[in-house]
């Protein structure tokens, strides 16, 4: 739905300092980008509860860290997200690719439409879909809302961006 | 060599990293070593005793660590069931290639807190797996064994000392009976606290 150089042009208007990560085939567009972006580092991850922790740890040693990682990480990492989050109440940030919304046909029965949102909603974060792909730009605006109302408030969030083909 | 009978005491093994700890040196504990490391005396402000925890996070909490704060030696305690929680993390790690990043693993080969049961790693009392031929085969250039609480001793410092990533492994023998350690105050506020010292 985003283009690299608008997610690159995102999270550097957020400061972001690093993108704690797994690519997915949306999310993994984006990753020459990120790698080549100077004032972002690219933390590659082997499974998605690590994201959290390295993020925990970045977080707390003064960094701004963002998780990027598709829905199937997000129920992996639950005891990762759980603890960081909660136990901790760090106000992390991610975004949470959301596998085959936007072309269903794909994977049909896909049952990541089923989980992902009821997921989302048990943990209690500031979630928001980003579904609109004929309006890039005002989508990514939102996210920067979103994430400016989360650091202000203390809280964490997930930017859930809608992937596959509109 | 995970083994669940001989090795060093646990108490012992940690003071051995409390004398030569530097005082801008974080040391992240937990599970067995937290519970251990916070009875031995007063906290560190970079102290993270990872309790709560998430079974498994503490190589990759700590790798956060090592990468917000170039400048500080991060020094991770782990424990072998918790590492073999997190296998991939040993990947992560040498990935991001840290030289201020150390990691040991206290090996007892058993869960302690949950009533000494063997890991997946043990059988009775043998090994079943090389804990520092995984570390070798993840990439870490800088692996250390320690079987002999003096000889720990003796190269704690220059182990810590070397470029990093560092893997240690320590023989440890277990503790029957040993209970979980208790969080030492509200996660949150230790966070922050944790926090104003790393970026002090």
């Amino acid at each position: 739905m985003f283009t690299a150089p608008q997610v690159v042009g995102l999270l550097q208007e957020l400061s972001f300092t690093h993108v704690v990560t797994i690519p997915d085939s949306t999310l993994g567009q984006w990753e020459d980008d990120l790698k080549a972006c100077d004032s972002i580092e690219y933390v590659g991850v082997c499974r998605e509860g690590e994201a959290w922790a390295v993020a925990a740890g970045l977080h707390v040693g003064g960094a701004t860290p963002l998780v990027m990682i598709q829905c199937t990480g997000l129920f992996e990492s639950g005891d990762s997200l759980r603890n960081a989050l909660f136990d901790y109440r760090l106000p992390l940030f991610a975004v949470i690719g959301y596998r085959s919304f936007l072309n269903q046909s794909t994977l049909p029965g896909d049952t990541c439409l089923s989980f992902t949102e009821p997921i989302l909603e048990a943990w209690g974060m500031d979630w928001v879909l980003y579904d609109q792909a004929e309006n890039t730009s005002e989508q990514l605006e939102a996210i920067a809302a979103q994430c400016l109302r989360c650091r202000e408030t203390g809280v964490p969030g997930v930017a859930l961006v809608a992937e596959g083909r509109a | 060599m995970s083994q669940s009978q001989a090795g060093m005491p646990l108490v012992e093994s940690l003071n051995v990293l409390r004398e030569i700890r530097g005082d801008d040196e974080v040391v992240l504990t937990v599970m067995g070593t937290a519970r251990e490391w916070m009875a031995l005396g007063e906290p560190h402000p970079l102290d993270w005793i990872y309790v709560p925890s998430s079974m498994g996070q503490a190589p990759s909490l700590g790798l956060g660590m090592a990468l917000a704060q170039p400048d500080k030696q991060v020094i991770v305690c782990n424990g072998d069931g918790c590492m073999l929680m997190n296998l991939g993390s040993l990947v992560t790690i040498t990935n991001q290639a840290v030289s201020n990043y150390t990691l040991i693993i206290f090996d007892n080969g058993v869960y302690e807190i949950t009533g000494g049961q063997p890991t997946p790693a043990t059988s009775g009392t043998a090994a079943l797996v090389d804990h520092p031929a995984l570390a070798r085969a993840a990439g870490f250039q800088q692996i250390f064994v320690f079987e002999d609480l003096d000889a720990w001793r003796e190269s704690a410092r220059d182990v810590i000392d070397a470029p990093g990533p560092t893997f240690v492994h320590l023989a440890i023998a277990p503790i029957p009976g040993a209970v979980g350690p208790r969080s030492p105050g509200p996660a949150p506020a230790r966070a922050q606290d944790f926090a104003d010292a790393m970026q002090a």
